[in-house]
Order: C-alpha cells, then sequence, then structure tokens
C-alpha cells in the first residue's frame, strides 16, 4: 500500500467516525442550545436504537426495515421521556439535570438487561452491504462503512435543509437564538422542544444502528460515544448543527490520524488535548448562537 | 404427559425446591458446620455477563454434590464488584466481617484481585480465582491461602509465542489494549516468540472503532496478526478485521480474547480464527463431557472457559474439604489437601505447581461452524503438554 493510498483510506475511516458522531452530537446540541439542557442519556438513546434494530431483524428479516422500526422505536422512547419526565427539568439547574439524567443511564441500562440480557446481542452486516469495493487501484474497503459515510452525509444535508429553509427549521433557530421572544412571537416552544427531543433521539437510534455491525450491542454501549459527542458539541458550539458537523469531522480525523501517529498515551487523549487548546482560544467553540 | 415423567418432573421440582431451601435458608446456628462461599465480580455493567458465567459454573460445581462440598451444606453469597478495586475490597472485607465466608471465589480481574488479595491472606480466608492469574501472585506475592483454578495471565500468549515459532512463522503484528494485562499478555508472547515483531500496538480503553490500525496492520503485510482483546474488545475488533477481508492473507491468533458466549454477536466473520486455551467445549475427558450436559441442560447456553474453571474450583474445594473431613478449623491441613488437587479437571491433566497456579496442557482452537450451523471453537492441536507459569521461581511460599 503506497503512504497517499494509507493516508487517503486514514482520512476515510476519520471522516467516518466523524460522521458517526455528528448522527449523536446533532441531537445532543440541538437539544443543548434549544432548551437549555443537558441531556447525559443521549447515550441510551444510541444503544436503544441498536438493540431495537437487532430484535427488528429477527422479526422482518431486513436491515432497512429495521433500521426505520428503530429510528422510530428510539424517537418514541425519546417522546415519552420528554413528555414524562424530562420536561420537567428544564427550569432545574444543570447540575439537577446531570444528575437525573446519569441516573436515567442506569435506569434505561438495567431495562436494556431485563429485556435483552447481559451478553452481547448479534446484528450483521446485511449481505447487499458485506464484503469490500475497489476505491483506488487496489486499494479496498468495506462497502458497509462507505454505506455509513453516505447516511451520515445524507442526514447532515437533510438536517441543513430542514433547519436553513423550513419553517420548522426556523422555529427550531429562533427557539435556540432566544426561548422568550421566540415564544412571545407564537411559536409553541413545548411542541417544538418534545419533537425536536424526539427527533435528536431518533438520530441517535440510527447512529446505533449503523454502528451495531461494526461494534458491540450490549449494555453500557452508549456511554463511550456520549463522552466523544460532548466533546464534539463544546467544540462546535452549544445550540450549532453547522458547528457539530464540522467539529465531528475534525474530531474523527484528529482522533484517527493522532491514533496511528503518536504513542498510544498521547493517542488516546488527542482529542482532549485539542479540545482543550481549541477552547483556549475560542471558548465559545466553532459557531454559538446567541447565548 | 405420561405419568413417570409428571412423576419425575415433580421430583425434580421438589428437589430444586428443597436444594434452594438448603442453600439460601440455612440458619447459621444450624447444628453441622456449614460452608459460607463469597463469590466476587463485576456483577453489573458491561462485564456482568462474565460474573455470571463464572457464578454459575461455580453454581453447578455446587448443586451436582447435592448442594454440599465435603459434605458441608453451603451458601453462597454473590457480591458486586463494579469492577472497581475499592468496591471489591469493600466486598471483601464485607464477606469476611459480616457473612464470616471461609472462602472467596474471585475477584475476577487482575486490579480487583490485587487490591483484595492481601486482605484475604491476612483473614486466613481459603480465596481461589476462577479467572485472573496475575504475575505478582504467581511470584514475589504468593500466598499459601490462594489458589489459581485458570491460569497464570502469560501462559497462553507464552505458548502461542511457542506455536507460531515452531510453525514457521516469521513476521507478526501484535495488539493489545494500553492496559497493565494488555502490556504483560504482549510481553508473555514476546518471550516465547523470537521472530520478527513488525508492529505493536497498544489502543486507547475507550476506544471502539479499530480501522485506522487496520490499515496499518494492511500496509505492514505481516505473516499473522496475534491480539489480546478481552470481552468488547474481541468483538469489536474480531468483526473489524473479519469485514476488512484482511483474513484471508492475515490469520488472526488470540488467548483470553474470544469464546463462546462473544461468538454470536461476532458472526461469520470468526470462523477461520485461532485462540489458545486450557479447556474447550470439545475437551475429550469424560469429566468435561459430564460437566458440558450438566451445564446446558441447568443454564441452557453453553459454557465458557471460565465457567469451567469456576467449576473445577467447586470440585477442588469439595475433594480437598472430603479429605479433610470437613474440618474448616485447621487451615494448614485443607490447603494441604487442595494442593493434592485430588479431582477430576474438566481439562484432564491438572496439577498445582508450588506457587498454587496450574500446570497443564495448552491446545489451539479454530472457530469453525458445527453441522447444526452453529458457531463452535474446535479444538485442532495440542500445542503444549504440562505447562506451567513463568514466575514459579520468584515465589518463596509462606507457610500458612
Amino acid at each position: 500500500m503506497s503512504t497517499l493510498a494509507l493516508i487517503i483510506v486514514q482520512l476515510m475511516n476519520g471522516i467516518q467516525l466523524g460522521v458517526m458522531l455528528f448522527l449523536m452530537a446533532s441531537g445532543l446540541t440541538l437539544v443543548f442550545g434549544l432548551m437549555n439542557f443537558i441531556n447525559l442519556a443521549h447515550g441510551s438513546f444510541y444503544m436503544i436504537g441498536a438493540f431495537i434494530a437487532s430484535s427488528a431483524v429477527l422479526w422482518t428479516g431486513g436491515f432497512p426495515s429495521a433500521l426505520v422500526i428503530a429510528m422510530l422505536g428510539t424517537g418514541l422512547v425519546g417522546l415519552a421521556l420528554e413528555l414524562g419526565l424530562l420536561r420537567h427539568l428544564y427550569r432545574k439547574s444543570h447540575l439537577q439535570q446531570v444528575l437525573i439524567t446519569f441516573g436515567l443511564i442506569l435506569v434505561l441500562n438495567e431495562l436494556a438487561r431485563i429485556i435483552w440480557g447481559a451478553l452481547p446481542v448479534a446484528l450483521r452486516i446485511p449481505d447487499f452491504l458485506s464484503g469490500s469495493v475497489e476505491i483506488m487501484s487496489g486499494e479496498t474497503y468495506p462497502v458497509y462503512r462507505l454505506a455509513i459515510l453516505a447516511v451520515g452525509l445524507l442526514v447532515a444535508l437533510v438536517l441543513y435543509f430542514i433547519i436553513n429553509h423550513t419553517r420548522a427549521g426556523m422555529w427550531v433557530r429562533a427557539g435556540a437564538s432566544d426561548r422568550v421572544i421566540a415564544s412571545a412571537m407564537g411559536v409553541n416552544v413545548g411542541l417544538v422542544f418534545s419533537l425536536l427531543f424526539a427527533f435528536g433521539a431518533a438520530l441517535a437510534g440510527l447512529a446505533g444502528v449503523m454502528a451495531g455491525p461494526i461494534l458491540t450491542v450490549q449494555v453500557g454501549m452508549g456511554e463511550p460515544i456520549l463522552i466523544l459527542s460532548l466533546v464534539v458539541t463544546v467544540i462546535g458550539g452549544i445550540g450549532s448543527v453547522r458547528g457539530a458537523f464540522i467539529a465531528s469531522l475534525l474530531v474523527g480525523i484528529v482522533d484517527t490520524f493522532g491514533r496511528v501517529l503518536l504513542p498510544p498515551a498521547l493517542g488516546s487523549m488527542i482529542i482532549f488535548v485539542f479540545m482543550a487548546i481549541f477552547l483556549a482560544y475560542r471558548p465559545q467553540g466553532l459557531f454559538a448562537t446567541g447565548r | 404427559m405420561p405419568r413417570s415423567n409428571k412423576i419425575s418432573a415433580i421430583g425434580t421440582v421438589a428437589s430444586i425446591a428443597a436444594a434452594a431451601a438448603l442453600a439460601f435458608t440455612a440458619p447459621a446456628t444450624a447444628q453441622n458446620r456449614e460452608l459460607k462461599i463469597g463469590v466476587v465480580g463485576p456483577f453489573s455493567g458491561p462485564s456482568a455477563g462474565a460474573a455470571q458465567q463464572v457464578l454459575d459454573g461455580f453454581m453447578l460445581g455446587v448443586e451436582i454434590n447435592g448442594s454440599k462440598l465435603g459434605g458441608l451444606p453451603t451458601t453462597v453469597i454473590r457480591e458486586d464488584d463494579q469492577l472497581k478495586p475499592d468496591v471489591a475490597l469493600q466486598a471483601v472485607n464485607k464477606l469476611i466481617e459480616r457473612d464470616k465466608v471461609d472462602v472467596i471465589i474471585g475477584p475476577q480481574y487482575s486490579n480487583t484481585l490485587l487490591a483484595t488479595q492481601r486482605t484475604m491472606t491476612e483473614a486466613k480466608i481459603i480465596n481461589i480465582s476462577a479467572v485472573a492469574g496475575p504475575s505478582q501472585i504467581a511470584g514475589k506475592q504468593c500466598s499459601p491461602y490462594f489458589f489459581s483454578a485458570s491460569f497464570q495471565n502469560d501462559e497462553a500468549h507464552e505458548v502461542m509465542g511457542l506455536y507460531l515459532q515452531k510453525k514457521g512463522v516469521k513476521r507478526v503484528y501484535l495488539l493489545a489494549p494500553n492496559y497493565p494485562a494488555g502490556r504483560d499478555t504482549l510481553n508473555g508472547f514476546k518471550r516465547t516468540f523470537k521472530g520478527e515483531i513488525v508492529g505493536e500496538v497498544y489502543t486507547g480503553l475507550s476506544q471502539l472503532d479499530f480501522a485506522a490500525e487496520i490499515a496499518q496492520i494492511k500496509r505492514a503485510k505481516p505473516d499473522a496478526v496475534y491480539v489480546f482483546y478481552p470481552a468488547t474488545f474481541g468483538i469489536n475488533f474480531t468483526k473489524q478485521y473479519g469485514q476488512s477481508g484482511l483474513i484471508k492473507d492475515i490469520p488472526l491468533y488470540s488467548a483470553s480474547s474470544i469464546d463462546e458466549s462473544s461468538l454470536p454477536a461476532i458472526g461469520d466473520v470468526a470462523i477461520g480464527t485461532f485462540q489458545s486455551t486450557s479447556w474447550n467445549f470439545d475437551t475429550n475427558v469424560p469429566a468435561n463431557k459430564a460437566f458440558t450436559d450438566a451445564f446446558v441442560k441447568r443454564f441452557n447456553y453453553r459454557p465458557t472457559f471460565i465457567s469451567a474453571y469456576a467449576f473445577d474450583a467447586a470440585q477442588m474445594l469439595n475433594a480437598a474439604l472430603t479429605t479433610v473431613k470437613g474440618n474448616l478449623a485447621d487451615k494448614p491441613a485443607l490447603i494441604a489437601a487442595i494442593e493434592k488437587a485430588d479431582f477430576k479437571s474438566v481439562r484432564g491433566k491438572f496439577k498445582f505447581n508450588t506457587n498454587h497456579f496450574p500446570i497443564q496442557n495448552y491446545d489451539l482452537v479454530e472457530v469453525v461452524k458445527d453441522s447444526s450451523g452453529k458457531l463452535v471453537q474446535k479444538t485442532v492441536a495440542t500445542m503444549q503438554t504440562d505447562y506451567t507459569n513463568a514466575y514459579v521461581a520468584d515465589c518463596k511460599m509462606p507457610k500458612p
């Protein structure tokens, strides 16, 4: 493998990790920005998505249908949690939000253990996405990882369109900039919150489904990715989807090259070093919304 | 249902109920001396599956003897250590002081075991490990009260190093997580493998995706890849390595990374990978056939190597307590009886070395599909016989 080919492959690996993070971080940053609400249980939606998909594949036999069921299911779980519990927390302090949503992680993990068991469950690459394709002469890349790339970029495009070119997107932007004024201007902020929360949960569920076939589907799988998503959210600027997208790709690429080029101790903390340096110069993140 | 079946079913239910009553409600003031055993492991969190496998293996070993070990009615108390050394120490102290246990099985991981082993030795508690075998306890920190029913951590890796060396493999690429056990295991491999190490990579403990590392392997073109990736790491790495298609040209070898509980989650891409182990489901001895049959019947899943070692822990205790006629007070006599290892191990040959770690055989197993399409590990070769750890010379075993 030539050095150039290796760099290109690693760049693709980095971008692919980035778009996975983006699926998680976009929901997190919108909820944080719009509702000023820190939801540590966002990683649980990722886990729930993967688990529902693993069961849905058994019922329906198909990966695409399982993906849709998992997204809908995760969205519904998100909606139920928002309506039943989380909306009562918006006026509480961040510390209380962190404590309660941390407790929610433990509860959801135990529920998942009761339903799906303590052992990892299977979620396979569907046949039509298995194998590798040649991307350069003599260089192959797994088809499924290309599919992750495509799904992530597609979601980014759809989000861009919704947020910048639709009425719903306008409400979200207005709410993120100034909740009180938006409410005074006739935006039903409560409804927007609920739907947005469910939508964010569904995206996290989608990330879980896409990650399932390459990672381990098991209880607690949401926590490691949650930490990286929080890093992305902070670097991107809280509330900014555009910021989250660019930050996701940056974090994905920096992490991938950091691991390959640096000694292991430094390689595994490179993202946090990157975040610290970045925030020292730009504490509000890449694109901060008016807050 | 025919009448005879019904009666035997009722009999089974009754005997289970009786066993449960014996195991869980035997009063502390029973006339006969009873045996209390604590099982410590990470019963919550991502490793809960492994903790349960150890407990199941041990419980089967107790139940198969009529819920008695060495004739003593046996109570098993389960303690969760959350895989944290400080919590493990609390759990062990609670078992010793409040529950007044005689024996502790575990803790299961090297970090939790090392944090608690001195406390157990000072309290003169018989301590059997069914999983971790840290080099410290095999060497300078060896204790008369400690016994390993499993292995010293480095063994399986040293054996694989010897095997690949003998097989004529020249260039090997190594990977492990960046923590003490990761470094120990790869050092174990390098101790015996004298060929070229073309890459030695330690990955972060929070790392899930190995695409970048796999691209580097592809560039280095080694003859073989050797990894130590326990539990979730093993599933992630094996899945991704299999998906990359490299496995056809560069075979994947490992130890303590893949077992039959993780195979369903990995899927067909695990086929053709090789592991080093001292026990396998198909280990061909009568004691193992009896164990695997009883285990599958009782728990409805296939036991893994840690269940097998935990079962052996119960059997070696049973044999030793029978020898001393259930006398728990005379610790030196009990220790001497355990040292004899006069029981039928599910791995066949089993002896204790002077540092209370096993002398045992190591086999090469390969992941294959059995006739029913299920992924299993098949024994393909014996790599070493009567193998023992490298630390035995460092252990000056004190008197109990």
